[in-house]
């Protein structure tokens, strides 16, 4: 056998399928006719367990990471409690999450007067559901989806789409002037950024020809023989399309550049301003995990899922693999958070309408040109053509009309 | 090229970021109450009364003449004379003051009364953790608890007291000699007093 | 005669405490509205009058750089009437100093424009040395200069940062900017003894003179302010986020500029070639060479370049003036300390403080303290065109025109 099957195999009977092999150990030890419904609460709790605590570490990474960018150390004070033992008894700051979670579960609920009790109290949780719904058809690792659906993808974006009434209903119910321009502002951004997401979303679509997630990722796997894996964003249209699907997965989560609804100079906190204590945290928890949820699925069709990208390194477990590419989104994401200012409302809705419609669309056309020119030195060229002309193209035209640009500055005489 | 600014933005924040682990100099924050970074030597916090020897009360230097309790901008000093006198470092009998309060609460630490003071008596002292939980009493300091030592000021200014121990020594020194000088004058008068019956 | 009164002593302060309710509010009767009307002005291009949103940016604002309140009138997201409101930051500068000795007040003019107290000290030491008819020594002029150059930059810095923060950076340029900002205030603290209230000046010359190794660190300081700058530009000026943001936004013409009397960078960002330190030549400034950079548009990306190139010429200013500083005395020998009364009269001295032209007004009736002391505030008067700039721009730009308009508080409502 060549040395790539045999480090796979290396790797297969070891910890690559352990949580494969562990759950089912735990179903068989159930009678039969209550396993279907074993099967499912384990999955769940898997998902909240772990994606629970990857939430709370990111929020601790990332009051950290963006307090050494800024040239101070983040927070380092909280530990966790039984660890006041000598040098590591602050734990370097990593048990904030835990003072934060029981700061939030013990603080007041305050509820305005005149609200809408019923909707205020729905708004948090028809955020988080419809989100912890989307992580279910993401493939973790081998074998290791939740639901293996045909239309996985279709699934999630139909799932995703309920996150969008939630604000809404957040805003509304709030009976407050910034809470309901948040709302609005909110409400136009996100359905603005569902088309060139959906539609950067489709080029892996088109090329794998499926719209089950797992069947995408396998199609990404390095072919026996090959040392470089079939990434799609290794190939330009694969890039740009990587590209689009990240900035529109950042206006989609509110997150800097595109944190709008939260803008926290102007309008203070938006459409969550009137929820305190544990439902402002569901909020809070909700949008982190559309942020997982969003890079998950990027990862999936854009970098591979769970393959690893050399053939060489593929002794490493798939899961592991799915992981460490989840924890570099979220490190650019944090990297972006900390540089750039925010958009203004306007120029927002002109970016997605003006610029990255059009540049998807193009992409779409630029699949088919590399599907049906067979993917070699030729397409390469013109596919990077292809795609790159109009960007330049509409980069330069998308603010000429108000003439921005760099200035130069004369001095007096 | 749409992108090229923010690319190089980010490159900024990144060489910060690395920047802020491998050069310490880089992060400008200590993590205070266990890191303190030490006062600078013309620092001022609040104004504090310098006595010399031993004795706090007998030692003050201060000798009541009122003239920073009338220059105080927010008026924050109080002081009352004392009905008798006692010598100073030069042996001339002085006031002193029977009270000498300073609401530290109202003190905006402008060091006028330092400059205006002719007896170098009140100066600045560097310590600013003074918070109590007395809300009307713990802030208005009396002599007693104002009264520091020479050496005190000597360690936390030490050129200014070099200049002012120099200046003292040498108004000492002025001070014996003149009163030497008074003393032979008067001998000499009292032999010639005592000289002239003999002769007369 | 000064009542020599002890207020805050216990003993005393129950027999004078006054008997008015302990709420401003419970004591003032507040028609509704505040008596003014929701009249919206026609905008430009005859939109039609939809349902006006009355929001009032409130005196509790993250990015009303203090105490400020605006009452805007929002038209779906423009703004069609905006009134600002002040007076929460009030402090009676003006009366204390009628009280007060000419020494006394110098500690209360750190307090104006608290972010860069040499220049205030600065500008007030001006004025009585015009009253008084002192003169200056060498030495004292170019510690004035190097101290008023520092706080140009340590002010300009901040207020780039503070204006990235409020377009929501979070707060990176910011950090930066304070990190410089620390460096010139350790210089600050070790030459005047605190690090923003300095009360440095006097008048006839400076309290004190450079410690040893100042001068040092002083250059040490200014060589590496190029470098700092060097890495802001990079991280600021091309990002197209900050240039869609700031061009074209709260541009202020030409004109209404000169007549509403605009000073400082928003008036070079118009175009305006007006430098007090070119025009008056106060102190020694004619003896360094320096240009002023002027903007064409008028626009809050305008402002935001010219303190980023005063920012250099100042560095410039700072290499001239730390190579040439002579030996001598600190103080004018003819002024006096205490006792101070300048003979009866009037003078108005001006420098070009880094939020604009700020001026002392004042009258002497021959006695120690002032007939009348009267501060020109550069915060103020350039706040009276933001109504003006604010028409049309949408809510979220209000708040960064306002960052461009470089206001304090402790100088808008001393």
């Amino acid at each position: 056998m060549d040395s790539t099957t045999f480090f796979a195999n290396l790797a297969a009977p070891g910890f690559d399928q352990l949580f494969v092999t562990l759950k089912a150990l735990l179903v068989s030890a159930f009678p039969e006719v209550i396993q279907p419904l074993v099967s499912i609460v384990l999955s769940i709790s898997a998902i909240i367990a772990v994606f629970g605590l990857l939430f709370a570490i990111t929020t601790v990474v990332e009051r950290k990471g963006l307090g050494r960018i800024q040239n101070r150390p983040g927070p380092n004070r909280v530990g966790l409690p039984w660890f006041h033992v000598g040098p590591l008894s602050h734990l370097n700051g990593f048990g904030q999450w835990l003072a934060d979670g029981i700061k939030t579960l013990i603080k007041e609920d305050i509820v305005p007067r005149s609200a809408d009790k019923v909707i205020h109290f729905l708004a948090p949780l028809s955020l988080v559901v419809p989100v912890l719904l989307a992580f279910s058809v993401l493939p973790f690792g081998r074998n290791m989806t939740p639901i293996e659906l045909d239309a996985g993808l279709l699934f999630f974006f139909a799932v995703g789409a309920g996150t969008e009434l939630s604000v809404f209903m957040a805003g509304w119910s709030s009976r407050n002037k910034y809470s309901l321009l948040g709302a609005m502002r909110a409400l136009a951004q996100m359905l603005s950024y569902e088309i060139p997401l959906i539609l950067s979303a489709l080029t892996a679509v088109m090329l794998v020809g499926t719209l089950s997630l797992n069947d995408i990722v396998v199609a990404q796997e390095a072919k026996p023989g090959q040392w470089l894996a079939n990434w799609h964003v290794f190939t330009p249209w694969g890039f740009a399309g990587f590209i689009l699907f990240l900035i529109a997965a950042t206006a989609e989560s509110n997150r800097s550049p595109f944190d709008i609804p939260e803008g926290e100079s102007e309008i203070i906190a938006g459409y969550y301003i009137e929820y305190s204590g544990f439902k402002f945290a569901i909020f809070f928890l909700g949008e982190y995990f559309g942020l997982f949820a969003m890079s998950g699925l990027a990862i999936t069709l854009f970098l591979g899922g769970w393959t690893a990208p050399i053939a060489f390194l593929s002794f490493i477990p798939s899961w592991m693999w799915f992981f460490g590419k989840l924890f570099a989104l979220i490190a650019l994401f944090i990297w972006l958070r900390g540089t750039l200012p925010r958009v203004r409302m306007d120029q927002l809705m002109n970016f997605a309408w003006k610029f990255m419609l059009p540049l998807a669309l193009i992409n779409l056309v630029n699949v088919a040109v590399w599907h049906y020119t067979g993917g070699g030195m030729v397409s390469w060229v013109v596919c990077t053509l292809i795609i790159g002309i109009p960007y330049l193209l509409l980069g330069r035209t998308l603010f000429a009309g108000q003439k921005l640009g760099p200035r130069t500055y004369r001095y007096a005489s | 090229m749409l992108g090229e600014g923010i690319i190089k933005g980010m490159a900024v924040t990144a060489k910060n970021f690395v920047g802020s682990y491998r050069d310490p100099e880089r992060l400008t924050t200590v993590e205070y109450p266990e890191q303190r970074i030490p006062a600078k030597e013309n620092a001022r916090q609040f104004p504090f009364l310098v006595f010399d020897g031993d004795n706090p009360m007998a030692g003050l230097r201060c000798v009541a003449c009122q003239i920073c309790e009338k220059e105080c901008p927010p008026q924050c000093i109080y002081i009352e004379k004392s009905k008798d006198k006692k010598p100073d470092h030069t042996g001339k009998p002085q006031f002193y003051p029977a009270i000498f309060d300073i609401d530290v609460s109202v003190c905006m630490s402008c060091q006028i009364c330092v400059e205006v003071c002719p007896f170098e008596a009140i100066k600045m002292d560097t310590e600013f953790e003074l918070s109590t939980e007395d809300r009307f009493g713990g802030l208005l300091l009396h002599r007693e608890q104002l009264a520091k030592s020479v050496l005190h000021h000597r360690k936390i200014h030490p050129t200014e007291e070099a200049e002012i121990e120099a200046r003292r020594v040498e108004e000492r020194r002025k001070a014996e000699e003149k009163a030497k000088a008074d003393a032979e004058a008067k001998a000499k008068a009292a032999a010639k007093k005592e000289a002239v019956p003999v002769q007369g | 005669m000064r009542i020599r009164t002890y207020p805050f002593h216990p003993a005393i302060a129950s027999a004078r405490r006054p008997s008015y309710p302990p709420r401003v509010t419970d004591i003032m009767e507040t028609p509704a509205n505040c008596g003014y009307e929701v009249q919206p002005k026609a905008l430009p291009d005859g939109a039609p009058e939809g349902d006006l949103l009355e929001v009032s940016m409130g005196p509790h604002h993250p990015s009303t750089h203090g105490v400020f309140r605006m009452d805007v009138v929002l038209d779906g997201e423009q703004v069609v009437k905006l009134k600002p409101v002040f007076g929460y930051l009030h402090r009676n500068h003006e009366k204390i100093a009628e009280n007060a000795s000419y020494l006394a007040s110098m500690p209360y003019t750190d307090r104006l424009d608290y972010f860069c107290s040499m220049t205030n000290n600065w500008a007030y030491a001006l004025s009585v040395e015009k009253l008084a008819g002192l003169e200056v020594p060498e030495r004292a002029q170019y510690i004035r200069v190097i101290t008023a150059e520092l706080t140009r930059l340590m002010n300009h810095t901040c207020l780039i940062g503070f204006l990235v923060q409020d377009m929501g950076a979070l707060g990176t340029p910011l950090m930066y900017a304070f990190r410089e900002r620390e460096k010139i205030l350790d210089l600050m603290e070790s030459l005047s003894g605190s690090r923003m209230m300095c009360n440095y000046m006097r008048f006839g010359g400076c309290r004190c003179d450079l410690p040893a190794g100042w001068l040092e660190q002083a250059r040490k300081v200014t060589d590496e302010f190029p470098k700092f700058l060097d890495e802001y530009e990079q991280l600021l000026t091309g990002n197209e986020i900050l240039m869609a943001r700031s061009q074209g936004v709260g541009v202020l013409p030409r004109g209404l500029a000169i007549k509403a009397s605009i000073t400082g960078p928003m008036l070079r960002a118009c175009g305006v070639d007006y430098d007090l330190r070119k025009v008056d030549k106060y102190g020694i400034y004619d003896r360094f060479t320096f240009r002023v950079p002027l903007g064409d548009h008028g626009d809050v990306y305008d402002r935001l370049m010219v303190r980023l190139l005063e920012m250099r010429e100042s560095v410039a200013i700072l290499q001239q003036a730390l190579k040439a500083v002579p030996e001598g005395p600190i103080v004018d020998p003819k002024a006096k300390l205490r006792g101070f009364r300048p003979k009866a009269g009037e003078a108005y001295g001006r420098i070009e403080a880094p939020k604009g032209e700020l001026g002392f007004h004042l009258i002497s009736d021959g006695g120690p303290n002032p007939y009348r002391y009267r501060v020109r505030p550069p915060s103020l008067i350039n706040l009276t065109v933001l109504e003006d700039m604010c028409l049309g721009q949408n809510v979220a730009d209000v708040v960064i025109i306002l960052g461009s308009v470089d206001i304090v508080l402790g100088e808008v409502d001393r």
